[in-house]
């Protein structure tokens, strides 16, 4: 039978047919044995398959069932986890460390509360305890509980956060189904003050014994791991800021606000030889305690969760004319003395720059930042040339996002024009065609006068000056100090004089960009940049009012001299006590007007 | 000489049944069952009191349950194993037709027991769950269109029992009960396997299953999740499988001791799909390994006897038995050492349930009749009967 594999027998083999035909035999049975035959052929060999087959079967249940023998045998010498709910929230740091401000008074901590959560199975009455959660949690939805306790699940959260009085109501509902688990919460106690610094914090990993907190936003997602840290032994992060001059700085810049119409403010205190942020504020603002949910539609920039002071990039307008005087002094282009040509209006192109005053043909240079001449301060700029004014701004830190420790510092990036062409020159030398932060301006105005050495923004307290390379001399500075204090002594910004601290500062004035380009007539960003005390500078002041009106002497005004200079010298005369500045008794005659007869 | 060939048993009239059928009777495998089902009551009284206490019953409800189930699961296995094959096929096939039947009209008839899947048909005093009986049924009938098959001029048996494997499967899908769904699947799988699978179709499918899987992995988060959830080593300790592993690890190799588990208490179905968990925490490694190996026993035995069975047929038909209620035993213990993603499915003899206790013992009836012992030709050989 295996000599025919190849060649098959064929069921009617003539030959057989014929013989069987002549011996008078029915030649059909020669076929019927043949097809038995055949048939018994292929199922021995499918027998003989399956035999192996059934074989390779048993081998793979035998190695399935000794797969889980092993398996059971490793678990049951392998050491048992607590079935319960202790010990599951192992390897949840549970512990986050404090934040506080410079004088170790607290800005973020953390409360032991409970975490409400349920176990259906266990409930008694469910409906009844759906019914009582209902009432002391109105947010709670009664059907979506009711669904939760009745149904099948056997773990359901309720809250992630309860006050001692809810969770003694809760108690007293005697339902042993509802269970509570400590969590630590973490505590703003100071609510919206610094509201944008610290950020906010929620919960990561949760475990029905523990949670991890985890920073959202500010400072707390900055230093999330640091804080989370184990190794520090619950050492509080200590920030640069006064939370007293933070109130304070919040209380005036509010009522600004409000007084001047705006929808927006910012301001910006800064240590000009440490780079340490005292104070720094954005409104609208929020309650860390109860971070919002971010807006799906909508300007993200108009958000109270959005920084203005750090965020928000905008064009300043002439708070950088002090800048192009400043390095022109440097090159030796200029000393404040020399007179330069303001007859407007100056036409590049198709672009006309002109003055909100006509100043007449000439103005030295001290007036031309006294008087804030966008023509005398362009004619400068064009002497300078691209290449120098876009040196000497990125040594001021104008060009790149600042090195402030909250996470949202790396999005408040300058806008730079996408080519620094002679007209963007001309132009960003009075604060138009570049886009920054206040924090970037306040940076910049502290590293050109403090003396000329550079300074980077901290939010963490520093024992001393951190002085980086030099920018400007310490003539230049000092030339641009007085420069400044003139302004507000006999220029555009002489509301902000406040007695004895001797304010310097330049004013601002921008017209907002429209977001389908040019710009809007009605609609304008103010700033006030300062310095007090002007001779020994110690601190930078920068405020903004985002779309300020006031109406005042018989005219709507918008510019800064009149709606965010006035709040600005409100902030300093409030926080200079603050800050332990003593009042100079200034002497009759102002320095101004010595310098000016030079 | 056709008897020898066909493999029945000639029972002439008169002749003694009984002292027939215990001789050749796989002794084996039918005391293991006996063995399985006792354990299967002894657990019971551990595993079921809290549940029946929690429902409302006497603290032995399910365990008298049990025992009644069994007594006529037991029953049903030793009188189907007393019948000849060929009377198997007959009342398999017509079984089969009946519980088909019955699950195409589950949709319209059944009742879900606010379950989500409509599964049951409700009788008052019990359930019945259709899917149980139809897969021995549909073992019985797959092996016969194979084994016809394989006949000369046969019917395309393959092709049929394919068709028929996907319309049972779409069924238990709509229920839906992918857990059955899969069983009978695989019991149609191993039997194609043994009847002869082209080797070239059995790689093409291995590849395709790992290209689909790997496609899947990659394109589906869901199923990824799930995926990589089942692998990671940490399990949530509130959940039922947490708590099935913990009785594991907490029993060690001889137990907490009887009566001490805690397990019980929380597992909703310890008396079910659970079941190994109670019996790991309270006697301990060793008893567990007794059941694995008594399933082991079963499977392998009975895969051993039909090696040396010659009809067609009866081979099929024993192996998507055998490997039936070997895959389920091992798919419900490797859900409880996390081998394999959660599935509920129950320990047959073991876990407590009506309709699984007695369509397994029907199954285990068919399978003993397949493998009892009777002439199988082999002296045929010896003689060269087909010698040329």
């Amino acid at each position: 039978m295996s000599d025919n594999s190849e060649l098959r027998t064929p069921l009617r083999p003539l030959a057989r047919i014929l013989a069987a035909r002549r011996r008078g035999e029915n030649p059909d049975n020669i076929e019927k044995e043949n097809i038995r035959l055949r048939h018994e052929d292929m199922r021995d060999k499918s027998r003989l398959r399956s035999e192996g087959r059934l074989l390779v079967l048993g081998v793979f249940f035998l190695c399935a069932f000794g797969i889980v023998g092993v398996r059971m045998g490793q678990m049951a010498i392998s050491t048992p986890i607590e079935p319960q709910s202790s010990g599951s929230g192992t390897g949840i740091v549970a512990l986050r460390a404090d934040i506080t401000d410079r004088n170790g008074r607290i800005l973020a901590t953390n409360i032991n509360t409970s975490a409400l959560y349920a176990h259906p199975q266990d409930m008694v009455n469910p409906e009844g305890a759906a019914h009582a959660l209902v009432g002391i949690f109105p947010e709670l939805e009664l059907e979506r509980l009711l669904r939760d306790f009745t149904g099948e699940r056997r773990f359901v959260w309720i809250r992630r956060q309860l006050s001692p009085e809810q969770q003694q109501a809760v108690f007293d509902i005697g339902e042993p189904g509802l269970l509570f688990g400590p969590r630590e919460m973490r505590l703003y106690p100071n609510g919206d003050i610094a509201a944008h610094i610290m950020g906010g914090a929620t919960y990561g990993r949760e475990a029905v014994n523990s949670a991890e907190i985890v920073g959202t936003a500010g400072v707390e997602a900055q230093f999330d791991e640091f804080l989370r840290d184990p190794v520090n032994d619950g050492a509080p992060l200590q920030l640069s800021l006064d939370l007293t001059v933070q109130a304070a700085t919040e209380d005036v810049l509010y009522g600004g606000m409000r007084l001047m119409n705006a929808e927006g403010a910012s301001s910006v205190l800064m240590d000009v030889y440490t780079g340490e942020v005292i104070a720094i504020a954005s409104l609208p603002d929020f309650d860390p305690n109860n971070r919002p949910r971010p807006a799906t539609e909508g300007d993200a920039s108009q958000s109270p969760l959005f920084n203005r002071a750090v965020q928000g990039v905008y064009e300043l307008g002439s708070v950088f004319k002090i800048f192009t005087a400043a390095q022109a002094m440097e090159e030796g282009i200029a000393n404040p003395s020399t007179e330069i040509e303001t007859q407007g209006p100056l036409r590049w192109g198709r672009f006309t720059i002109n003055d909100f005053h006509n100043y007449g043909p000439r103005l030295s240079l001290t007036d031309v930042i006294v008087r804030s001449s966008n023509v005398g301060t362009a004619h400068l700029a064009q002497m300078i040339g691209a290449e120098r004014q876009r040196t000497f701004l990125g040594s001021l830190g104008l060009l790149e996002a600042t090195p402030f420790e909250i996470i949202e510092a790396r999005g408040g990036r300058p806008l730079l024009p996408p080519n620094w062409s002679e007209i963007s020159t001309m132009t960003i030398s009075y604060g138009h065609g570049l886009s920054s932060s206040p924090l970037h301006l306040a940076t910049a105005y502290a590293s050109v006068l403090n003396g000329g050495l550079r300074i980077e923004p901290t939010l963490l307290r520093q024992d001393g000056p951190r002085l980086g390379p030099r920018v400007v001399s310490a003539e230049t500075s000092a030339a641009a100090r007085s420069m400044l204090r003139q302004v507000v002594s006999r220029g555009t910004a002489s509301f902000g004089e406040v007695p004895g601290y001797e304010v310097g500062g330049k004013t601002g004035t921008a017209d907002k960009p429209r977001p389908q380009g040019g710009y809007y007539e009605d609609r304008t960003i103010a700033t006030f940049a300062s310095i007090f005390p002007a001779s020994d500078p110690r601190y930078v002041l920068v405020v903004t009012l985002d779309e300020p009106e006031t109406f005042i002497a018989g005219e709507t005004r918008r510019t800064a001299g009149w709606t965010v200079v006035p709040v600005a010298a409100e902030m300093i005369r409030r926080i200079a006590p603050l800050l332990g500045l003593r009042p100079e008794i200034e002497t009759e005659g102002p320095v101004g007007i010595t310098l000016s007869s030079n | 000489m056709t008897a020898m060939v066909h493999g029945s048993v000639h029972v002439e009239r008169g002749e003694p049944v009984l002292p027939r059928w215990w001789q050749s009777i796989d002794k084996l495998t039918l005391s293991c069952v006996f063995i399985l089902f006792a354990l299967g009551l002894f657990l019971g009284l551990a595993a079921s009191p809290p549940l029946a206490s929690r429902n409302g019953f006497s603290e032995f409800h399910y365990v008298e349950r049990q025992a009644v189930f069994g007594g006529l699961a037991l029953t049903a296995m030793v009188l189907t194993s007393m019948m000849p094959p060929k009377l198997v096929r007959r009342l398999g096939v017509l079984g089969f037709a009946i519980a088909f039947i019955a699950l195409a009209l589950l949709p319209v008839l059944g009742t879900d027991f606010g379950k989500g899947a409509t599964r049951w048909y409700s009788l008052g005093f019990a359930s019945v769950q259709p899917s149980e009986f139809l897969k021995p049924g549909f073992v019985i009938v797959a092996a016969w269109l194979m084994a016809a098959s394989q006949e000369i001029n046969g019917p395309p048996g393959k092709t049929m029992s394919f068709v028929l494997v996907l319309m049972i499967v779409g069924f238990l899908a709509l229920q839906p009960d992918f857990g059955q769904a899969s069983l009978v699947l695989f019991g149609w799988g191993v039997m194609y396997f043994v009847a002869g699978a082209p080797f070239i179709l059995l790689i093409g499918m291995a590849l395709l299953v790992v290209f689909a899987g790997t496609v899947a992995y990659n394109n589906s988060e869901h199923f990824a999740r799930r995926i990589d959830g089942f692998l990671s080593s940490d399990v949530d300790p509130t959940t039922q499988l947490g708590y099935a592993a913990d009785a594991i690890r907490e029993g060690r190799i001889f137990g907490v001791g009887l009566g001490e588990g805690q397990v019980k208490w929380w597992l909703p179905d310890g008396h079910t799909d659970f079941i190994i968990a109670v019996a790991a925490e309270e006697y301990g490694l060793v008893l567990v390994l007794i059941i694995i190996a008594i399933f082991a026993v079963i499977t392998f035995g009975s895969l051993a006897r039909l090696m040396k069975e010659r009809d067609p047929f009866i081979r099929l038909a024993g192996t998507g038995l055998a490997c039936m209620f070997g895959i389920q035993a091992f798919i419900n213990m490797g859900v409880a050492v996390r081998l394999l993603p959660a599935k509920g499915m129950t320990l047959p003899f073991v876990s407590y349930g009506g309709s699984s206790l007695i369509a397994g013992g029907i199954a285990i009836g068919m399978l003993l009749a397949f493998t009892r012992t009777r002439p199988q030709g082999e002296i045929a050989d010896h003689f060269g009967r087909r010698g040329h």
